[in-house]
Order: C-alpha cells, then structure tokens, then sequence
C-alpha cells in the first residue's frame, strides 16, 4: 500500500490500529535466535494448525479492513528472557508462558485460547510463587524498556503492526514539522550518547556532517557487533527492525544524506532476513523512495553483510568493508563525518543509538534527560551472560548499579559458586569486581574504574573463573582478529599471547607481568585503531584486580580457580583406590605405581597432567587439585 | 580462463549484485554460497568483470573468514567459542566432534567433503550456552554427547538422501 502523503499515513495507522484492537486474544511467539533455537517455529505451526482444526479465526497479519479476526498469532522479537525460552506471551492479559514444547499447544488453546484460562504449570516460578504476568517477574520488574520496548511486544516482520503502535511517528513530525537543524538540536539537547561503545555525541556528530559542503552525504548503520558475548543489537533488528530504520530515517533527513547503509555481521542471518523484509515493506509503503510522503525528501537503505572480521566494527574499516575492499582501519584524521563512505561525509552510528531516536523526536529532549543519568541519560541494553541464572538481553537506565543488574535482574550466580567479577566491554573492556557492586552503569562511571560500556556485553563470571585464563581468551580473540596493518597490533598482541599462554601452562617467569603491562603500554599509545587501542585493556584490568592470581600462576605453578589444564594437580586417594593397576596401564607417562589390590602412588614430578588415568578409575580415586 | 568452467552461474551473480568494485564482497558470499567455496577459476574471470586486478579480489577473498578457497563439507558445522559459550565449556565440545570426524585444527574438513569443522568468536545466542550451528541452523546447550549424536543423525541423513 503506497503511502502519498501525510494523511494518508495517519489514516494507515488508525487502521491498523483498530483491526489490532479487534483481536480479542493475540498470542506472541517469541522469534529471537534463542527461542527459535529452542523450537518456536513448531509452536507456532502447531498453534495455527490446532486453530485452524477448531475453526477459529485467527490472523497472522493485520487486516486492512477489520473483521475483527479473534486470534492474532504474532512472530515476535526476542522477549530477552533466552533462559526460559521457548517464550509465549498473551494479550491483553500479559501472561507469560516458559520453555513451552509442541506437546504443550493443544491444552494452551483448549484452555487458555478458548476458555481464557491460565495455565500455572507453563508460568515463571520463583520462590515467591508462580508469576501470571511477564511484568510482575523480578526479570522485568527492574528493567524500564525504551529501546525494546516493542521487543516482545509485537510482531517483528509486520509493518503494518509497527504503523498500529504508533510506528513512524517520529519520522513524521521530524519531516513534517521540523528542520534538520531542529532535530540535530533536540537530539543534542537529549545528550544522546553513541551506545557502540565510545559514548560521543550523537548530536555533534550529525551537525558536523550536515556541515560538509561535499555531497552526496552518507549515512551508515552499524550492524557488526563482533564482540564475544553481545547481542543487544541483533535483537533490535531482529525484534524491532522499523524503529531502527525510522532512526536512521531521521538522521539521514537531518545531516542530509539521501542513502543508507546498514552492515551486518554475516553471523546473524535472521538479522539480515528481517531487514530486508522490513525494507522492502517500508518501500511498499511509500516511507522510502523518492519524494517520501510528498515532502520532497529521498532517501534509500541498503544492506551489507559482513564477512567474517572483527575489525571491521571500527568505522574506517566497516567502511573499506562497504566499498568492498579489505574491512582494515585508515589513520584518520580525516575523519568518517568528513570522509567516510567513498570519500564523503559520512554519519556513522550503531544499531542501539539509531533505534533511540525516535522517542527523542517524539517525546522530547526534556523527558528523554529525565531518564538515567546527567551526562548519561537515557537507557542502555546489556547482554547478560555467563555464569548467571537469568541469561538474556536486559535495558535499564543509565546510572543503575551493577549489583542490581546482576542479582535483582540477573538471579545471581548459577548454582553454588559465589561471585567473582564482571567482563565489561568485551575484548576491549575491562573486568569489575565485588568492589563495583554499587558502581553506577554509565559512560563516564566505566571510563574512570578503567573499563568501558562498550556495547553493552556483561559477562559474569563465578569464583571457579581463572582471570589469568579469561585474559588470554581475549588476547587470543583480539590476536586472531588483528588486521595485521599496524605493526604495535599485530605483533604486541602475539607476544602478549605468548607471555599469557606461558602462565597459563606453567612456563610463567618472573617479570612476566611487568612485561604484559609495558606492552600493553606500548600497544595502547601506538596502535592505528581503537581496537588495538584497547586490545590489552583485559589484561591490564585483569592484572589490577587480580595481581595475585597470576604471581600465585607464576611462582607456584599453581592456579587458585582450579581451572587451569596444565598447572592442575593429580593425586590417588589412598582411601578409594582399589589396586586395580587401570591407571597404571593407561598412564603414558609411568607416573603411577603401586602393587595389585595395594592402594597405588602417583608420581607428581613424572605426571603430565593429561587427565587420562581419570576416566578409567572405576572408584574415583583419581583427584585433581 | 578455465574453458571448463562453466561460467553461468558466475555471470547470474555477478549481474544481479551490479558490475562494480563495491560489490566484490557481495559477489564472492553469493558464489561461495553456491559452491561452499571459492573455486580458482572465478578470480581471473571475476576481476575482468568488475575491472580491478585479480590480486585485488585474491587480496578481499582471503581476509574476511568467511571464505573459503578450499571446497567446504556438505555440513558445516561452526562451535561457538565466544565468551559466554567458553565459560560454559565449548571446547570440549569442540574436541569431542574433532575426534569423532577425525579432524585437527589444520584439517577442517573430512576427505568425503561431508563435515567441516570451524569455531565462531560469538553467534550471539550466549542465552543458549553452548552453541553450536549446523548451515546456520542453532542447536541451544549443546553437550559433547549431544554433538557426537547430532553429527552420527547427520551423516545418516546424508546416506539416506544419497540412497
């Protein structure tokens, strides 16, 4: 349906609107990657079969003229709660149904469909009891949802439900109503902070954009969150694609650019499928293309998949990437606002920050800095992960601590191991310890403890955790993903590796930290890009807040968390060994010894540490420590 | 140029993504998903196409992970390594699948081209920790029982559809 003008944009919309309304019952399928890995698709085909057997009508997309369809069965974004999934959710009663299976949907519509009753054994319980409603959850009762609002909420693929909540609002008032100064001026009066990571100036960025007297302008969208554990913006184009284009609609009116970009990790293949559904929708209707709505603005977006490198999230390099040269980071100045995409200038923001835009114009600059904090206002989205019973995609306000995020809305530590420390950041963040409890969440916060929002990954580790052994993990992440272009990069990540992968296997040496930390030194002051920049930021905040556990790796070969392969200890308990001599014959090495049915020994000085002589011990007499 | 080659399929590609040096990498996913790698042959034909040396498109191919220039199995398996999954152990899982396609880090692939082997730093589904994917489709909390099972299903299935 081509949309010509603004009435008949506002006339969609309360169509739409009402034929939602009409529903009496809609049921939301959660279709994030993780419940669609859990079986979500079978649920909702089962459902639809189940439906259509009782010949109740149902609706799997918003009439244009509504009959009043009874059921709505809507493929919704990731409700954030993956740990529970497969999710369903019920409208308007707000219930919320967990780890639901096929075999579960023929009582859900005999009871909950057709006779609106709850079914308690498919609820959340805690031990406060059973929760009815999604809301009333301790999950989500501490979360204030902006960003993901629709998230859950309604259906992902259907623009026509975005249009019924009020979807494209935004971008008609800003196109409308407005100018591109007065946009870029409401948006810098909101402080809105780019939420990839660095926290600049959304504002300032697009006024220095519009400012260039080259042309064309660009505008760019990055979708490459590389970082191991994040997935804040995979949800919001998977969840909620429209917001973020209407996002980028408003900025791409405001600087002045009348193309579009949108680069996506190639490892998110649903990602890049509703995009390009929401795309082609937004086309049909007439809110991209040429003369939008009859206001003389155009305005196209494409989609870049990415190809399988890290770096490529740094702006010059996504932008090498789009050009379709190798994705490796330039020496800038000059900068992406002056020349970014083929030379032009060029805006470049993330996913999160696009999809914060349009309740900026909606709503205004003064609502918008009553949430969070004062130079941080606003919410931001974190990826729980980890050792912590509640994983998923949270959104709080800026400022709230990290001990609320982690044991009010992230359950605490999974089973009986305590807290340890929180990676921040990802590879290029920093870890926070049980002295960071009470630290508020928020740019500046971040930056002043040593570590960084970044994109918003939280990655909770328990005290079975080696912090020696999570720095190395990220050094060999960030040493394979090196571009290799700048030598401080290429070559002070492999040595930082090497040193890291000696401790770890017990070849550590005196001066070993002292070493790790005049590299990291050296890499951070003459690296090309900011990711070598902040390639050695987990060893540093590793070595800061656990000096001890890498001298104890060091000088006693020994790792604390026991979770070292090559400094762990095998002994034979005397008590349980039988004699059986198993152990002797598997033992490559000739370590044990003993006589037949006598309690054996194990030789420590001869032992290789392999771990061979565990699995064949009938009685467990085999104990690493 | 390969007289053998049969360039159709190349040239489809090549026109639906546009003749131009922007979009070499969205030419080279599309060809590689066609023949689950890049075989030699495109790269001379591929640079007289869009105008650039062949050493520029050799250059693009080989840095990005995601292509590859020798032939990929029928099943590619990629084992999450990120973050989250590595702190829920990933890497047994890992090993157990290495040593029951009898795979290395250097050899990724089985000689009857039916499994290939990769890690992934994150897939972005850590709720689900471990994760591995089988041609982008997840498998959630995978074990290494589970993997040696879904590989075992895996290979059956290929029987069945050859026979």
């Amino acid at each position: 349906m081509l949309l010509r003008n603004r009435e008949e944009l506002r006339k969609a919309r309360s169509v739409y609107a009402e034929s939602l309304e009409k529903q009496r019952l809609k049921i939301l399928v959660c279709a994030g990657t993780g419940c669609m890995a859990g079986g979500s698709p079978a649920i909702r085909d089962r459902l639809l079969a189940l439906l259509r057997e009782r010949n109740i009508a149902c609706a799997v997309t918003l009439e244009k003229e509504p009959h009043g369809a009874d059921v709505g069965i809507k493929q919704s974004g990731c409700h954030g709660f993956c740990e529970m999934g497969p999710l369903l959710r019920f409208e308007p009663q707000g219930w919320l149904y967990i780890r639901v299976t096929p075999d579960d949907c023929e009582e859900i519509v005999e009871k909950t469909v057709v006779n609106g009753e709850h079914i308690p054994r498919l609820a959340y319980r805690a031990d406060a009891g059973v929760f009815e409603r999604q809301d009333d959850i301790p999950f989500y009762r501490k979360q204030t949802r902006l960003v993901l609002e629709h998230c859950g909420q309604i259906d992902a693929t259907s623009i026509e439900e975005y249009l019924a909540v009020g979807g494209y609002s935004a971008f008609e008032k800003a196109l409308f109503e407005m100018s591109g100064d007065a946009i870029i001026d409401e948006v810098s009066r909101a402080a809105l902070r780019g939420r990839g990571g660095g926290g600049f100036p959304t504002g300032r960025k697009w006024m220095q954009v519009k400012r260039q007297k080259a042309t064309p302008k660009y505008l760019v969208c990055n979708g490459d969150e590389g970082d191991p554990g994040a997935f804040m913006d995979r949800s919001i184009m998977e969840g909620d694609p429209h917001r973020m284009l209407e996002g980028m609609m408003i900025a791409g009116f405001a600087a002045g650019a009348s193309e579009g970009y949108i680069y996506v990790r190639a490892e998110y293949p649903t990602a890049v499928q509703r995009l390009r559904v929401a795309i082609r929708q937004a086309c049909d209707f007439g809110l991209l293309g040429d003369n939008i709505l009859g206001s003389g603005f155009d305005f196209g977006i494409r989609i870049n998949r990415g190809a399988g490198a890290f770096v490529c999230g740094e702006g010059s390099a996504l932008t090498a990437s789009i050009e379709g040269k190798r994705g490796m980071p330039r020496v800038k100045p000059p900068r992406t606002v002056e020349q970014g995409l083929f030379a032009k200038p060029t805006v470049l923001n993330n996913v999160e920050t696009f999809a914060n835009v349009p309740q900026i114009i909606l709503r205004g600059s003064d609502w918008y800095t009553g949430i969070g904090t004062k130079n941080s206002p606003g919410t931001k989205a974190f990826a729980l992960t980890g050792n912590i019973v509640n994983t998923g995609l949270i959104e709080v306000p800026m400022g709230t601590t990290l001990g609320e995020v982690i044991f009010d809305i992230g359950g605490g530590i999974r089973g009986d191991a305590g807290f340890k420390a929180v990676q921040i950041g990802g590879p290029s963040g920093g870890c926070l310890t049980g002295e960071h409890l009470t630290l508020p969440l928020d740019f500046d916060s971040l930056k002043k403890v040593g570590a960084m929002v970044g994109s918003g990954g939280l990655v909770v580790m328990d005290d079975r955790t080696c912090m020696v052994e999570v720095a190395r993990f990220f050094m060999n992440f960030t040493q394979n993903e090196s571009c290799g272009k700048c030598v401080p990069c290429r070559e002070g990540t492999k040595r930082m590796l090497a040193v890291l992968e000696g401790i770890v296997s017990g070849n550590g040496r005196e001066g070993d930290i002292e070493l790790l930390l005049e590299l990291a030194d050296t890499v951070s002051a003459t690296a090309l890009c900011g990711l070598g920049k902040a390639a050695a930021s987990p060893v540093v905040s590793t070595v800061k807040y656990f000096r001890e556990e890498y001298e104890e790796h060091i000088r006693n070969k020994r790792c604390p968390a026991g979770t070292c392969q090559k400094l762990k200890r095998l002994r034979i308990d005397p008590a349980l060994c039988k004699g059986c001599s198993l152990c002797v014959k598997t033992c490559p090495a000739g370590a044990v010894t003993g006589e037949k049915k006598q309690p054996h020994t194990l030789n420590t000085d001869l032992c290789l540490r392999c771990g061979a002589c565990i699995p064949v011990c009938r009685f467990h007499a085999v104990v690493e420590e | 140029m390969n007289r053998e080659f049969d360039y159709s399929v190349v040239d489809g590609i090549i026109d639906g993504n546009g003749r131009k040096i922007s979009s070499v990498i969205s030419i080279l996913q599309d060809i590689q998903e066609h023949y689950r790698y890049l075989p030699r042959e495109i790269f001379p034909y591929l640079a007289d196409a869009v105008a650039v040396s062949e050493a520029r498109i050799y250059s693009v191919a080989t840095f990005y992970e995601n292509f590859s220039l020798e032939p990929k199995g029928l099943y590619v398996v990629k084992v999450c390594d990120g973050t989250a999954c590595h702190v829920r152990r990933s890497i047994p899982i890992l090993n157990r699948l290495r040593s029951d396609l009898g795979l290395s880090e250097r050899k990724v692939t089985t000689d009857d081209l039916l499994f290939t082997l990769e890690t992934v730093s994150c897939l972005g589904a850590c709720g689900l920790a471990p994760v591995l994917t089988v041609n982008d489709k997840v498998y959630p909390a995978v074990t290494p029982d589970k993997a040696s099972q879904l590989v075992k299903s895996l290979r059956e299935e290929a029987t069945h559809a050859a026979a």
